[in-house]
């Protein structure tokens, strides 16, 4: 038994070698509040693999030591059972003060984690959606509300507060390098403080089933120097840069004329919906279709001919559209940076 | 040797034959075991207690080993084809962006895959051993309200087929075994799957609560005379903690499943938040049976475990006492930690604090059983068989689930590893671990009662090691590829997050896996049709099973024994001593009081009827039809009504006699 485990074991880390240089991994920590929990999931992975031993130790001893077998089932030496209930009774004893131990430094490392965002100053409302994230940027002067889907951009460093909540099922927010997770509910606000320590981007998911595209629900948080941030946000409140060269305008045009305009918002034109991810500043984002390809001008043509091929059962419909049409639109979406 | 040869009549302290043999009118009574050849006893009891012939007859079966041995091969059914959706689950998620099964198909899967082997599989199947095993146990005749025993078969097949129906259909539930609104609920549900999930969990649950019914009766009043509390086997106790849980877990569900159900058919707003519902109240609801869920499945296996080990470690288990107060300990506990299954949902944090540390006490007494298991091994060199080595392989791998179970009762950490890979492994370390692997240990050994026959020791050791390699290759890496940030329930995921190697070494375990229970079905065919012929006893265990031949008799026992010891056949070597005085004529069983076990009343017990089968037929019927309409639950009750009316005919005999 112990050398399969042991056999087990190596090939687990040969691979782990491999997958804990992901971007998004609980065991890679990249703020505050992953580094704690990473800390407390090695504690309690090192001491419950100290108690599994000793159990699997006690299990082997009457196999390997090979007393000799009883004959009479009946006939008991009260002076070993004896004994043995005092050594049940410590071990029974040293669980429970393991389990003391284990549940204080668990409210402790709850309040670190408590004490993390309380200074916050920025405060992002992530909406859970099927199957995308609304992230909207709260300001106290209205003008500098800022709506985008998808990618969350941070100030590195910092402590951010999100307001989490859904308007549809409940999903959950996941960032593992930078923090547990948090549930997205309709009718509730659940609030998780999140700071990378340096500038990067994280990437995460939804961790509660939502439906049929549940696995294709990714998020990006990119952390950012101070400077930059502030940037990146006057950038995005300015409306959509106009299009430029003849393709893109019949694109524009195509665009408000076509089903897309019921459902996205292009800030600085007449297209306003909002039950869809807003494309004032698209093409600055690294992904389409909240993480399942990557921004280029092919994924775009290919996410709006074929969305149900892509992500079957997404709310994102088959707009009929001819060669000349997709490319225009494509060329309109390709310059809103 | 047969159970005659075990038995022979002892004298009985007179106030107990007084009471055992009654005080009734001569005109209402019949011939009595009392005095009488075993011959004729035999042939008296074989015509009073028999299935009558045909398919008439089969179908109105009440026998306990009937229903027991039905149960037992429907349940193993579902777990083959919940085994076979993991396969295909598993081939799926072998590499990233793998096109074979799309989301539709693969969330119905999941789903299929997670209310079959909750509640198709593993409740029933510890049920199913329970119906089986613990008449015997206690030495009665049959359980207590068969027909309530045979009609909980009827519901729970009607129920797994409906739901397997509808998987073929294509309309099998796709919103997780767990179905949280508003994903199930009216907005976002489109279509009768989520409906299907809902009225399936009627059907298990109902079966399931008559089960528990039963045992608790049978455990409490028809144990054999002198089988006070402290001598009632491990494995009875197990029941019966198991079957109290029952009764108050399943209504929970019921609840919950209601509710949705009233809200997706008939328009009411009990979860939707825009209209003052909740959606939470759904999981405080769901988990308030969801948690203890899984002690139903789990305490029936220890009581499995405690039936195993002293029979291989030749010496009553250590700390019965002890043994008997952690189950008893786990039961109430297990309605206390519901809400570490909801740490993720943002509830306040010195409230989620308290449920870590209520699901942190519930391990101090699973380390009772487990330090007293251990204890009752280490006096001598232990017997090495099949049923022992499952038993081991559920320490390595239980022992593994616990612990990582402590580790998700911590609210900051659970928040790492909720809804990941880690509590995948997690759960399947404790269920599998837990569960299936005694159950196949329990297999091993209980099958020569079964059957009269012994399954092979050498398959059976190759099936061990395949099980136990498979498991763990499945398995323990999921650990590790949760941590590295992989979600639950995606039917695929991206390339360039480094998950795919780790996911094709799961899937060849999972196959592993699955090939060592094709070998187990060989072993069990090859048993039944060849396996070496038992006798009574071939462990030379000390429960009253043991006590009667192999397969036992559809009386169980010739004479009723009396138990004198916890381990009554390592008591009484020679000759189990036994009461008499039940009549031979009529199904006739001996009721004992409670705490002592003195012999109190004698009771009929209800003959073969073909009305539990057509109640079954009228009450899945009607769940059925209540998917479609809620007039169903009007339309259902007159048949339902009739059948009742049939079962419960008045039969012109006599009340019970003392």
């Amino acid at each position: 038994m112990k050398r399969l485990a042991s056999m087990a074991f190596a090939a687990a880390s040969v691979l782990s070698l491999q997958g804990c240089a992901g971007w998004q991994s609980a065991l890679d920590p990249k703020g505050p509040a992953a580094s704690e929990l990473a800390w407390l999931i090695w504690f309690f992975t090192g001491l419950c693999a100290v108690v599994w031993v000793l159990v699997m130790i006690a299990l082997a001893a009457p196999v390997l030591m090979r007393p000799p077998r009883r004959t009479e089932p009946l006939v008991l030496d009260a002076g070993a059972d004896h004994r043995k209930l005092r050594v049940v009774a410590i071990a029974v004893g040293l669980t429970a003060a393991i389990l003391v131990g284990l549940t204080l430094l668990s409210f402790f490392a709850n309040r670190t984690l408590a004490a993390i965002g309380s200074d916050a100053a920025l405060t992002i409302r992530v909406t859970g959606h099927q199957w995308w994230w609304e992230v909207r940027y709260e300001d106290a002067t209205p003008s500098r509300i800022l709506t985008t889907a998808n990618e969350i951009h941070i100030p590195a460093g910092e402590p951010v507060r999100l307001l989490l909540t859904s308007t549809d099922v409940i999903h959950s927010f996941w960032v593992p390098s930078l923090a547990g997770k948090l549930d997205l509910i309709p009718g509730h606000i659940n609030v998780l403080d999140i700071k990378a320590d340096k500038p990067g981007t994280y990437r995460g998911q939804c961790a509660e089933f939502c439906g049929a595209q549940h696995a294709n629900m990714g998020t990006f948080i990119i952390a950012e120097p101070r400077a930059k941030f502030d940037a990146w946000w006057n950038d995005q409140l300015q409306p959509a840069a106009p299009p430029t060269g003849d393709e893109a305008k019949a694109g524009a045009d195509l665009f408000l004329k076509r089903p897309c305009v019921m459902c996205h918002k292009i800030g600085g034109t007449p297209a306003g919906g909002t039950v869809a991810p807003d494309l004032t500043h698209v093409a600055s984002r690294r992904t389409l279709a909240a993480g399942s390809l990557t921004m280029s001008r092919g994924n775009l043509a290919a996410w709006i001919a074929d969305p149900q091929g892509i992500k079957p059962g997404s709310h994102m419909p088959v707009v009929e559209l001819n060669g000349d049409e997709l490319n225009a639109i494509v060329a309109y979406l390709e310059g809103l940076k | 040797m047969s159970s005659a040869d075990l038995t022979s009549e002892r004298d009985l302290p007179p106030e107990r034959e007084a009471t055992a043999k009654g005080d009734v009118a001569p005109e209402r009574d019949g011939p009595r075991d009392t005095g009488m050849d075993d011959a004729s006893l035999h042939r008296w009891l074989a015509r009073t207690w028999r299935t009558p012939p045909g398919i008439i007859g089969a179908l109105s079966s009440v026998d306990h080993k009937v229903v027991a041995r039905r149960y037992l091969i429907t349940a193993f059914v579902f777990l083959c084809l919940g085994g076979l959706n993991a396969v295909a689950m598993r081939i799926q998620l072998s590499g990233p962006q793998r096109g074979l099964i799309g989301p539709d198909l693969y969330n119905q899967l999941f789903t299929m895959h997670g209310v079959t082997m909750m509640f198709l599989f593993a409740v029933p199947i510890v049920q199913a051993t329970g119906i089986y095993l613990v008449p015997l146990m206690v030495g009665s005749r049959n359980i207590a309200f068969p027909r309530l025993n045979a009609f909980s078969y009827w519901i729970y097949v009607s129920g797994g087929l409906f739901a397997w129906v509808s998987f073929a259909l294509s309309m099998a539930p796709d919103v997780g075994w767990f179905a949280y609104v508003p994903l199930s609920g009216p907005e976002f549900g489109p279509g009768k799957r989520a409906d299907v999930w809902a009225q399936m969990i009627t059907y298990t649950e109902v079966s399931s609560l008559a089960v528990a019914v039963a045992t608790i009766v049978t455990v409490f009043k028809q144990r054999a005379p002198g089988m006070s509390l402290d001598k009632i086997p491990l494995y009875v106790w197990a029941l019966l903690v198991t079957s109290f849980v029952v009764v108050f877990a399943m209504p929970a569900v019921m609840i919950t499943s209601t509710f949705l159900i009233l809200d997706r058919l008939v328009g009411t707003h009990i979860f939707n938040p825009a209209e003052g519902g909740d959606a939470l109240l759904f999981q405080h609801l769901f988990w308030f049976f969801g948690h203890p869920e899984v002690y139903i499945i789990f305490l029936p296996a220890t009581g499995m475990v405690s039936a195993i080990i002293p029979a291989f470690a030749r010496r009553p288990a250590f700390g019965h006492l002890g043994l008997v107060l952690s189950l008893i300990a786990v039961g109430f506990l297990s309605f206390g930690l519901w809400v570490h299954h909801m740490f993720a949902t943002g509830l306040p944090k010195l409230g989620a604090s308290f449920f870590t540390a209520s699901s942190m006490l519930i391990a101090i007494p699973n380390g009772v059983q487990i330090f007293c298991w251990l204890a009752t091994l280490w006096d001598g060199r232990p017997v090495i068989r099949t049923p022992l080595l499952f038993v081991f392989g559920f320490f390595f791998i239980f022992v593994i689930g616990g612990l990582t179970g402590v580790m998700l009762a911590s609210v900051p950490l659970d928040l790492q590893v909720h809804d990941t890979y880690f509590v995948v492994a997690h759960f399947h370390y404790v269920l599998i671990g837990g569960s299936v692997f005694p159950l196949l240990g329990a297999a091993y050994f209980w099958f020569p009662k079964i059957t009269g026959r012994m399954m092979s020791e050498r398959l059976g050791h190759w099936h061990f090691w395949l099980a136990f390699i498979g498991f763990n290759a499945a398995f323990f890496p999921m650990h590790l590829v949760g941590l590295w940030g992989m979600p639950r329930r995606v039917y695929t995921y991206p390339a360039e997050l480094g998950w795919g190697n780790i996911n094709l070494f799961i899937t060849g375990g999972a196959v592993l896996f699955f090939l060592s229970f094709v070998l187990f079905t060989l072993n069990l065919v090859h048993g039944a049709l060849k396996g070496a012929p038992a006798g009574d006893n071939p462990w030379d265990a000390g429960t009253l099973e043991w006590a009667t031949s192999s397969p036992p008799p559809s009386y169980n026992f010739a004479r009723i024994p009396i138990v004198t010891n916890v381990e009554p056949l390592w008591a009484e070597r020679e000759v189990l001593p036994v009461a008499t005085g039940l009549r031979v004529d009529v199904r006739e069983l001996l009721i004992s009081t409670v705490a002592e076990a003195h012999p109190d009343i004698r009771e009929k017990s209800a003959t073969p009827s073909i009305w539990p089968l057509f109640a079954a037929i009228a009450v899945g019927g009607t769940f059925l039809y209540s998917i479609f309409t809620p007039w169903a639950i009007v339309w259902g009750a007159a048949p339902i009504a009739i059948t009742l009316i049939g079962w419960f005919w008045p039969k012109d005999t006599p009340e019970d006699e003392e």
